[in-house]
C-alpha cells in the first residue's frame, strides 16, 4: 500500500487496522542469486538498487540482528558532500543527489533536513584548509561556501563567536544542502522498497561462514542454516574484519567504539548543523528537540560498543567550548557502536581477492552520510562484476598500490 | 491555602512555610516539600499537556519515574528546563512553569490534536509529508515547533561545576533499607565505602511507610542508621547524589546535586559535582518502580501509582485525593488504602483483579469498612482535566485475558483519585549497564539481574525482593559478602526483626480489556509522556516492526525524559501477547547510561571556559605583550604573529619586519618548536628508523635537517636534529607536531623495539629558543658578551655549540629558517626574557626587529623551505618535495618500504613547486585550488593546490607554493587559480626557492 496523506486519512478512518507489514519476515531460501551480508543502511541499500538498477530478484539480506540496530542506529545522522578530494566528493555527492530524491524514491518519509553543516575554523591553518576545501568543491560543483565571524553569529545565535573565547571562531564552511536524516527510517524505508522489489530480509540470521571452493563463492553458513549463493556481498561495518577472517582475508582496518549521546528534548535552539575539528565536537538538534551530540572515537579497539566516559566528557567540554549557554542541558541517553576506519580515512567498496565475493566497509566514523551512493555502487560492483567508476578508486587493491585518498588531513572529525 | 495538607505527619516542617509560583500564580508549601508535594498539597492536578495530543497530564509518580510533571524552572541564564516536579525540592521564590499548552495549560489549543488521534498513530509522520517536495521543510519546521519540551537559556551557565575522583572497596548504589543494611555491614570492617542516593534523604521506601524494624518506626531505624554511619570516617555518605553511569573496571559516576536545593544564590559555590569512582566492588540497591495499569484514559490527571500516594501521605503529609478508588493486581497497593484511611480520606473501594484477592492486608482494609472488590478491573476514567469517576467491570482470566468486556456490566464509581498498581520491576538499569544480563522471572513477573560481568551485586526491591525483610537481609548479606571480598573482617551485624506478612501473588495484568477492541477504544496509555498507546504496539507489529528495538523506535516508547521507567515493561509485556510469544523471549532494549538525566556541565567539570585547554605562554610572552604584539593560536600556544608599529596592519608590518630582517637583524620567540632530548646506547639505531638521513654519519657538534615519514612514507614531521654526544641527541619538531612525534617515537620504542635502550626527554618548555637573523646577527651576539667564537671557521653553518651570552649558559645552533645567516640560542626558560632583553638592548645599534609568525613563513617561502601541516597534508612523499637526497639508500627507516609502492612514484604526483602570478600584482588566497583549462565544467579537473602565498617584501612581487601534478618538470608553464568569483588568474610556475639558491647567505 502506497504511503500517502490520503492512505493515511482512509486508514485512521479504519482504525489503522488494514496496514501491511512494511517488510515480509520469510523463512530464508537454500539458494540465492546474491547474499548481502548485514542488514544495516548499507547493506538494504545495496539490495534495493540490486533489484532497482539490475533487475536482481532472488536477493537475500542476511541480518545477525534487527536491521539498522547497528551503526545505522547509532549514529548521530549528519548527511554532507564536502569531502576534499575528488574521488571522494564525487561519491559523497552522489550519495547526497540520491538523498535528494530518497524519500520519494522509497515512498517513505526518511526526514531528510537539509539545515546545512558549518564547519568551524578556529586557526589560521584551519582557514587554510578550509578555503582550500571550499575551492575544490566548487570545482567538483559541490555547493560549498566561507562565512565570517558575523555570519555565524546571526545563523546562529547561541554559538560562541566571541573574540575572547578559548580557540576563536575565525570562520566556517557551509554546505547548505547538507543536513540530517532520521536514521531508522532510512533503515526501514530501503527495507520496505527492498522487500517490495521481491528481495527477502532475513533477520536473526547471523553468518558464521563463508563458503568458497576453487576461490570461488558458493554460499554461506547462518545460525540458520546454510545457504548458497552465487555472489556474496558484505556489509558490516566494525565486524567486517571478522567476516573477511571467514573468508581468510585480512582488511586494512582497525574496529573502534564511536559514541554519541542525546540531550533532553527542548524547543528549537539551533536549527542547523554545527562541527569542529579543532575543539572536537559536533552538535545538531532533532526534529524531536534532543541535541545530538557525537564524540570523538575511543582510541582501543574492539567490539564491545563500549566507550569511556572519559571521552563523553571532553566532547561535552568541547559543546560548552561552542555553546556556554548548553551547559545547563542535561544528558539523557549515551551510547556507542563500533567504527571500522581505514588508514586513509576513506572506505572500501571492492571486489575481493575471492570470486563472487564483495566488501563494502572502512566508513568509519562517517558512513551514514553515504548510505544511499554506497548501496548504489556496491549493486553495480557486484552486479557487473567491476566497480563502477565512482567507487574503483575505493578498491581494495589501493593499500598495495598507495593509491590512498587521504581524507584525514582535511577533516580530522570525519563524520 | 494547602487544602490538602494534612495536619500532622509526614517528614515536612509546617512552621517554615515556603512561597513559590506555578505558571505564575503564587502557593504556599513547606520545607521539605518536592514541587510536586507542594503542588498536591495546593489542590494543583493539571501540570502538563502530553508531548503528541497535548493531553491534559497530571502528577503520576513521586521520583524519577515521572513521566508528566516536567517544567521549567526559573528564567534568564539559570533557568532549568524539562526538571521532574518530584524530583525539584522546594525553596522559597521557587517559580515554575508547564511546559505545554498554548495560550494556557488549562486551555491548549493543540488539544485538537488529540480529536485526529487516529490519523497520528504510530510512525505516521513516515508515510506522509514526502509531496511536493519542497514543502518537507515547511512541515518539518511545525514538527519542530511543536516537538521539544523545555527552553535552553539563552546566556553562558553562571553556575560552575567540578569533577572528582575516589576509589573506594564498596560502592553502594542507593540508601533504601537494602543499601544502609549492606552499609552498616560494610562500615564496621573499616573498608572505604560510598553510600550515595538521589534523594535528598537516606532511606528510600522507609521513608513513605509505616513498617516498623526493630520494634522502632521504619524512620527512626532510618535515623539511627545514618547516626551509625556517620561514626565511620571510612564512611562517606553522599544524600542528593545519582549514580548515573556504569563503565567498565567498576568505573562508577555519581552527580552530586550541591546547590539546586537551596534557590537563589550567589552562584559561588559549585552547582553539581561529578564523582569519577573506581569500586573494588559495587552493591545495587536502587529499589523498584512500581508499574502503572494499562486501562482506557488511564492517564488522567488524578490517576497515580499506589506507592506515590502513600508517598505523598506519609512523607509528605500530602492527601491527594478525598474520594479515592484503589485499582491493583498485587497486595502491595492494599497499604495505600490502609495510608488513605488513616490520612481521612474516603476509599470507596479497592478494585482487586485478583479472584483471589489478597492475603493479610485485605482483612486490615475489609477491617476498616473498605470494599474490597476481587475480580473487578478499572476499565475506563471519566472527566476531563482531573478524573471524576471510574468504570469497573467485572473481570477474570480464564485461559486467556477476554478480548473485550460486555458494556452492560460497566459500574461507574465517583472518585477524585484513582491509585494504581501494577507490579513493581526492580531498577535493574545500573545492573544492566555494567554488562549484566538480565531475565524474565516468571514467577515474580519482571525482569531481575542475572549474572554479572563486573565486581557487582543486587540486592533488595532491585533484585526483585519486594519484603522489607527480604531487602533487609540482602542488604546485610552483599555488604557482607563485599568485605569478604575486599579481605577485610566481617561484622556480626544480625539482621534486624520485622514482622511479616502473608501475601498473595500477583497476576500478571499487562492491558485491561475494554469495551471495544484496543484499536477503537479509547486510548490505553503505555508511555504517557509520547502518547505511546495500546493501539500504537500493535500497529507496529502489524506493519512488521516486530523487534522490541524496533517498536521503541517506531512508537517512540520509553524515548521520553523518563527513559520508559514508568511505562517499558508494560509495553514490552503487550508486545509480546502481539506477538504471541512470552515476555522472556521479547527481551528488553537496552538500558543505557544516564540513570536519570545529568547535566552537560557536570559531566564537563572544571574543564570549560579559559581551563577547556589552557593556553601555553613562552617566557617571554609578556615582553612581546606590552610591545603591543598580535597574537596567532597554533596547537595550544599563542604565538606572537606580527608586532604592529603604531596602527600598521598586518601587511604593513610584515613587510618592514621581513626587511628589517634581510638587511640587519631580527629576532624571534621560536621557543614553541618542540624540543625532545633522546640518550641511550642504542640512540643512534633508535634514530636511523625514525629519520630518512645517515644519523650514525653525523659527528658530534653537527646539526642536520630531519624528516620523519609515516608508515605509508608520506612526510610526517620535520626538524633540525642535532648530536650533542656519541649517545646524545637533541630534536627539534614542529609547533603543532611536539605532541604527537612524542608519542609517535614512545609509540615505536615501547610496542616495536623495547629492546632498544633509548631514554626520550621532552625538554619544550625547559629550553626557551631565541632566534636572530640577519647579516649582522653575528655581531649582535658578540656585543652581549659571546664566550666562543662565532666565526664560520670555528662554527659552521649546521652546527651547535654551548656558549655564554651575557653571563648566561646557552646552547646555540647556526641554523636558519630564513636565509639569512641566522643562530638559534636554547636558554633555561627562566633566563629567557633576561637574554631578549638583553638582545632588545644591544640590538639597537643593530635596528633589531622583533618579528612573529607571519614573518617567519613569509621568509622561510622566499626560501622555499615547507612548512609541514601547511605545505604537506599527509599525502606528499619526500621525492615530491625535492627530497630525495634526504633519503638513504644503505639503511631502513619507517616509511621506506611504502615509497617503493607504485603510486610513490607515479611521474605525475603532485609536487612541490613555486608560482608567480602571470600579472605580478594579484596575491592569491592559500587554499586555492589550481586547474589548467579555464573552460571545463564541473567537476573541473584540478591540478593542484596553493598551499602558502605572500607578497614577498625582498622580491616585490606576489610568491605562492604549491602542490602541483608533475610540478618536477613544468617549470616555465603555466597554470591557473580558480578564484571563489569563478575568475582564473594565470600561474607561472618555477623553482620553489625565490632567493639566494645558491644558500650563500646563510652559509656565509
Ligand atoms: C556514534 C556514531 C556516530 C556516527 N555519526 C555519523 C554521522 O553523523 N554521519 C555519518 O555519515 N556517519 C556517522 N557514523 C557512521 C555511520 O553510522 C556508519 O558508517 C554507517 O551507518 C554504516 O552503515 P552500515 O549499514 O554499513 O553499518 P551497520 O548499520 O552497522 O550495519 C551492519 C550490520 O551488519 C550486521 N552484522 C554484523 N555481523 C554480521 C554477521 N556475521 N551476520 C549477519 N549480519 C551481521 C550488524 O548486526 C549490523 O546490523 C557514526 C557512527 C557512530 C557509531
Amino acid at each position: 500500500m502506497k504511503y500517502s496523506a490520503l492512505n493515511l486519512l482512509r486508514n485512521g478512518l479504519r482504525h489503522n487496522r488494514d496496514w501491511p507489514e512494511a517488510w515480509r519476515h520469510p523463512e530464508p531460501k537454500s539458494h540465492y542469486d546474491v547474499i548481502i551480508v548485514g542488514g544495516g543502511g548499507h547493506g538494504l541499500a545495496t539490495a534495493y538498487y540490486l533489484a532497482k538498477e539490475h533487475g536482481l530478484r532472488n536477493i537475500a539480506v542476511l541480518e545477525k540482528n534487527w536491521i539498522g540496530g547497528g551503526n545505522t542506529a547509532r549514529n548521530t545522522t549528519i548527511v554532507r558532500s564536502n569531502y576534499l578530494w575528488t574521488e571522494a566528493a564525487l561519491l559523497y555527492e552522489k550519495s547526497m543527489q540520491l538523498w535528494e530524491g530518497l524519500s520519494n524514491d522509497l515512498n517513505y518519509n526518511v526526514m531528510f533536513s537539509q539545515r546545512g553543516v558549518y564547519n568551524l575554523g578556529h586557526t589560521l591553518q584551519d582557514m587554510r584548509d578550509i578555503e582550500r576545501r571550499v575551492s575544490a568543491n566548487r570545482l567538483n560543483g559541490l555547493d560549498a561556501e566561507i562565512v565570517t565571524p558575523d555570519q555565524l553569529k546571526r545563523a546562529i545565535p547561541a554559538l560562541n563567536t566571541s573574540a575572547s573565547a578559548r580557540y576563536p571562531i575565525l570562520g566556517a564552511s557551509l554546505q547548505r544542502r547538507a543536513g540530517v536524516a532520521r536514521h531508522d527510517a532510512v533503515a526501514w524505508g530501503f527495507a520496505r522498497a527492498a522487500d517490495a522489489l521481491g528481495v527477502d530480509i532475513i533477520e536473526q540470521c547471523e553468518v558464521t561462514g563463508i563458503e568458497r571452493r576453487n576461490n570461488k563463492v558458493t554460499g554461506v553458513q547462518t545460525s540458520r542454516g546454510h545457504i548458497t549463493a552465487d555472489k556474496v556481498g558484505v556489509v558490516v561495518a566494525g565486524h567486517a574484519s571478522v567476516l573477511a577472517n571467514m573468508a581468510g582475508l585480512r582488511l586494512p582496518i582497525q574496529s573502534h567504539p564511536l559514541q554519541a549521546f542525546v540531550s533532553e528534548p527542548l524547543k528549537p535552539v539551533l536549527d542547523t548543523v554545527v562541527m569542529s575539528n579543532a575543539v572536537h565536537g559536533y552538535v545538531s538538534q532533532s526534529d524531536k528537540g534532543e541535541l545530538v551530540i557525537g564524540a570523538g572515537i575511543d582510541a582501543y579497539n574492539g567490539y564491545g560498543q563500549r566507550g569511556s566516559f572519559a571521552t563523553i566528557e571532553h566532547a561535552l567540554q568541547a559543546i560548552i567550548e561552542l555553546f556556554p549557554s548548553f551547559s545547563r542541558l542535561r544528558l539523557l541517553r549515551l551510547w556507542g557502536g563500533i567504527v571500522d576506519v581505514c588508514p586513509d580515512a576513506c572506505p572500501i567498496i571492492s571486489k575481493t581477492p575471492v570470486n563472487g565475493l564483495y566488501f563494502n566497509c572502512g566508513w568509519g566514523t562517517g558512513g551514514f552520510k553515504a548510505t544511499p551512493g554506497s548501496g548504489w555502487a556496491f549493486a553495480h560492483t557486484i552486479a557487473r562484476n567491476r566497480p563502477h567508476e565512482l567507487n574503483a578508486p575505493f578498491s581494495l587493491d589501493r593499500f598495495a598500490t598507495g593509491a590512498l585518498v587521504d581524507e584525514h588531513g582535511a577533516a580530522a572529525v570525519a563524520h | 491555602m494547602q487544602k490538602n495538607r494534612l495536619q500532622s505527619g509526614g517528614r515536612i516542617d509546617r512552621t517554615q512555610v515556603l512561597n513559590f509560583r506555578f505558571n505564575g500564580r503564587a502557593y504556599q508549601g513547606c520545607a521539605g516539600d518536592t514541587l510536586a508535594s507542594a503542588l498536591l498539597a495546593n489542590g494543583v492536578y493539571l501540570i502538563g499537556r502530553s508531548f503528541k495530543l497535548h493531553r491534559p497530564r497530571g502528577i503520576v509518580g513521586s521520583g524519577a519515574e515521572e513521566p508528566n510533571a516536567i517544567v521549567q524552572i526559573g528564567s534568564g541564564a539559570a533557568t532549568l528546563p524539562n526538571q521532574c516536579a518530584t524530583q525539584v525540592l522546594l525553596y522559597e521564590g521557587l517559580d515554575a512553569n508547564s511546559l505545554r499548552g498554548w495560550p494556557s495549560v488549562q486551555f491548549d489549543v493543540g488539544s485538537i490534536t488529540n480529536w485526529f488521534s487516529r490519523f497520528l498513530a504510530a510512525g505516521f509522520y513516515y508515510k506522509t509529508f514526502m509531496a511536493p517536495r519542497k514543502l518537507w521543510s515547511f512541515y518539518e519546521k511545525l514538527i519542530r515547533d511543536s516537538a521539544g519540551w523545555g527552553h535552553a537559556p539563552t546566556k553562558a551557565d553562571p553556575d560552575f561545576y567540578e569533577h572528582r575522583n575516589a576509589h573506594c572497596d564498596v560502592l553502594i548504589a542507593g540508601a533504601g533499607p537494602a543499601g544502609l543494611m549492606a552499609a552498616l555491614a560494610a562500615a564496621n570492617s573499616g573498608a572505604r565505602v560510598i553510600i550515595a542516593d538521589e534523594q535528598s534523604e537516606f532511606g528510600g521506601r522507609l521513608l513513605s511507610q509505616t513498617d516498623e524494624i526493630d520494634s522502632m518506626a521504619a524512620t527512626d531505624w532510618v535515623a539511627q542508621a545514618i547516626n551509625t554511619l556517620a561514626q565511620h570516617e571510612n564512611v562517606r555518605m553522599l544524600p542528593r547524589s545519582t549514580v548515573f553511569g556504569y563503565f567498565d573496571h567498576n568505573f562508577v559516576t555519581i552527580a552530586e546535586h550541591c546547590t539546586d536545593h537551596l534557590g537563589a544564590h550567589k552562584h559561588t559555590t559549585v552547582r553539581e559535582r561529578l564523582w569519577r569512582v573506581r569500586a573494588r566492588q559495587v552493591i545495587l540497591a536502587q529499589g523498584a518502580f512500581e508499574r502503572p495499569l494499562v486501562f482506557c484514559n488511564n492517564d488522567r490527571p488524578g490517576v497515580m501509582l499506589a506507592s506515590a500516594v502513600s508517598t505523598y501521605v506519609n512523607r509528605y503529609g500530602v492527601c491527594p485525593g478525598r474520594e479515592v478508588v484503589v485499582f491493583a493486581n498485587n497486595d502491595s497497593a492494599y497499604r495505600c488504602a490502609l495510608d488513605l484511611d488513616a490520612a481521612g480520606a474516603s476509599v470507596k473501594a479497592v478494585i482487586d483483579s485478583r479472584a483471589t484477592g489478597a492475603g493479610d492486608l485485605q482483612q486490615e482494609v475489609e477491617a476498616l469498612g473498605i470494599t474490597v472488590m476481587t475480580g473487578h478491573v478499572v476499565t475506563n476514567t471519566l472527566g476531563s482535566q482531573q478524573i471524576r469517576a471510574v468504570q469497573i467491570a467485572k473481570f477474570s482470566i480464564e485461559g486467556t485475558v477476554p478480548a473485550t468486556l460486555p458494556a452492560q456490566d460497566l459500574v461507574t464509581i465517583q472518585c477524585d483519585l484513582l491509585a494504581m498498581s501494577g507490579g513493581w520491576s526492580p531498577a535493574v538499569h545500573l545492573h544492566s549497564q555494567s554488562g549484566g544480563r538480565i531475565t524474565w522471572s516468571e514467577e515474580l513477573h519482571c525482569f531481575v539481574p542475572d549474572g554479572t560481568t563486573q565486581n557487582c551485586v543486587s540486592a533488595g526491591a532491585g533484585n526483585g525482593a519486594w519484603e522489607l525483610h527480604d531487602c533487609l537481609r540482602q542488604g546485610l548479606e552483599a555488604g557482607k559478602a563485599a568485605i569478604e571480598y575486599c579481605g577485610l573482617e566481617i561484622s556480626d551485624l544480625a539482621e534486624p526483626k520485622t514482622e511479616g506478612i502473608e501475601t498473595n501473588s500477583l497476576q500478571p495484568l499487562w492491558r485491561v480489556p475494554a469495551v471495544k477492541a484496543p484499536d477503537r477504544c479509547p486510548k490505553q496509555f503505555l508511555d504517557f509522556q509520547n502518547d505511546t498507546s495500546v493501539a500504537d504496539v500493535r500497529l507496529a507489529v502489524r506493519e512488521g516492526y516486530r523487534n522490541v528495538e524496533h517498536v521503541k523506535r517506531y512508537t517512540a516508547l520509553g524515548f521520553g525524559t523518563d527513559q520508559g521507567k514508568l511505562g517499558n515493561i508494560n509495553g514490552m509485556a503487550v508486545l509480546a501477547e502481539y506477538l504471541g510469544e512470552p515476555i522472556a523471549n521479547v527481551g528488553t532494549t537496552t538500558f543505557r547510561p544516564a540513570y536519570t538525566p545529568t547535566s552537560f556541565g557536570t559531566c564537563a567539570g572544571e574543564t570549560v571556559g579559559q581551563l577547556f585547554d589552557p593556553v601555553r605562554k613562552t617566557a617571554i610572552h609578556e615582553w612581546h605583550e606590552a610591545a603591543g604584539a598580535k597574537f596567532e593560536t597554533v596547537g595550544q600556544w599563542l604565538r606572537p604573529w606580527y608586532f604592529p608599529d603604531g596602527d600598521e596592519d598586518l601587511d604593513a608590518a610584515v613587510k618592514r619586519e621581513c626587511l628589517a630582517t634581510r638587511r640587519s637583524v631580527g629576532i624571534m620567540d621560536a621557543s614553541t618548536l618542540g624540543k625532545i632530548d633522546v640518550q641511550g646506547p642504542d640512540a643512534v639505531k633508535f634514530l636511523e628508523r625514525i629519520y630518512t638521513h645517515d644519523v650514525g654519519k653525523m659527528k658530534v657538534g653537527r646539526c642536520a635537517y630531519g624528516i620523519m615519514l609515516g608508515e605509508d612514507g608520506m612526510l610526517k614531521d620535520d626538524g633540525v636534529m642535532a648530536r650533542l654526544g656519541e649517545q646524545h641527541f637533541y630534536l627539534t619538531t614542529t609547533t603543532g607536531g611536539a605532541a604527537s612525534v612524542m608519542s609517535w617515537l614512545e609509540l615505536w620504542l615501547q610496542t616495536e623495539w623495547p629492546d632498544l635502550d633509548v631514554y626520550l626527554t621532552s625538554v619544550t618548555d625547559h629550553y626557551s629558543t631565541i632566534s636572530v637573523a640577519g647579516p649582522t646577527s653575528r655581531q649582535l651576539l658578540q656585543a652581549i658578551d659571546c664566550d666562543t667564537s662565532l666565526d664560520a671557521a670555528d662554527f659552521p653553518f649546521m652546527s651547535t655549540q654551548t656558549a655564554t651570552l651575557c653571563n648566561l649558559p646557552v646552547r646555540l645552533f647556526r641554523v636558519s629558517f630564513s636565509g639569512e645567516l641566522a643562530f638559534e640560542i636554547n636558554v633555561a626558560s627562566d633566563h629567557a626574557l633576561t637574554l631578549w632583553c638583553a638582545l632588545m638592548d644591544a640590538g639597537k645599534n643593530f635596528d633589531i626587529t622583533p618579528y612573529g609568525t607571519e614573518s617567519m613563513h613569509v621568509l622561510r617561502a622566499e626560501k622555499g623551505f615547507v612548512i609541514v601541516g601547511q605545505d604537506t597534508d599527509g599525502s606528499v612523499t619526500p621525492t615530491d618535495l625535492h627530497m630525495s637526497w634526504m633519503l638513504a639508500s644503505d639503511k631502513d627507516f619507517l616509511g621506506k618500504r611504502s615509497l617503493r609502492r607504485p603510486d610513490a612514484l607515479r611521474a605525475d604526483r603532485k609536487q612541490w613547486v613555486g608560482l608567480i602570478p602571470a600579472d605580478k600584482t594579484t596575491v592569491i588566497a592559500e587554499g586555492t585550488q589550481l586547474i589548467e583549462d579555464t573552460a571545463a565544467r564541473a567537476p573541473v579537473p584540478m591540478c593542484g593546490h596553493i598551499s602558502s602565498s605572500y607578497d614577498s617584501p625582498t622580491l616585490g612581487h606576489p610568491i605562492a607554493l604549491a602542490l602541483l601534478k608533475g610540478g618536477l618538470e613544468r617549470a616555465g608553464e603555466k597554470v591557473y587559480a580558480s578564484l571563489a568569483n569563478g575568475k582564473a588568474v594565470p600561474m607561472t610556475v618555477t623553482s620553489p626557492v625565490f632567493y639566494d639558491p645558491q644558500g650563500e647567505r646563510q652559509r656565509d
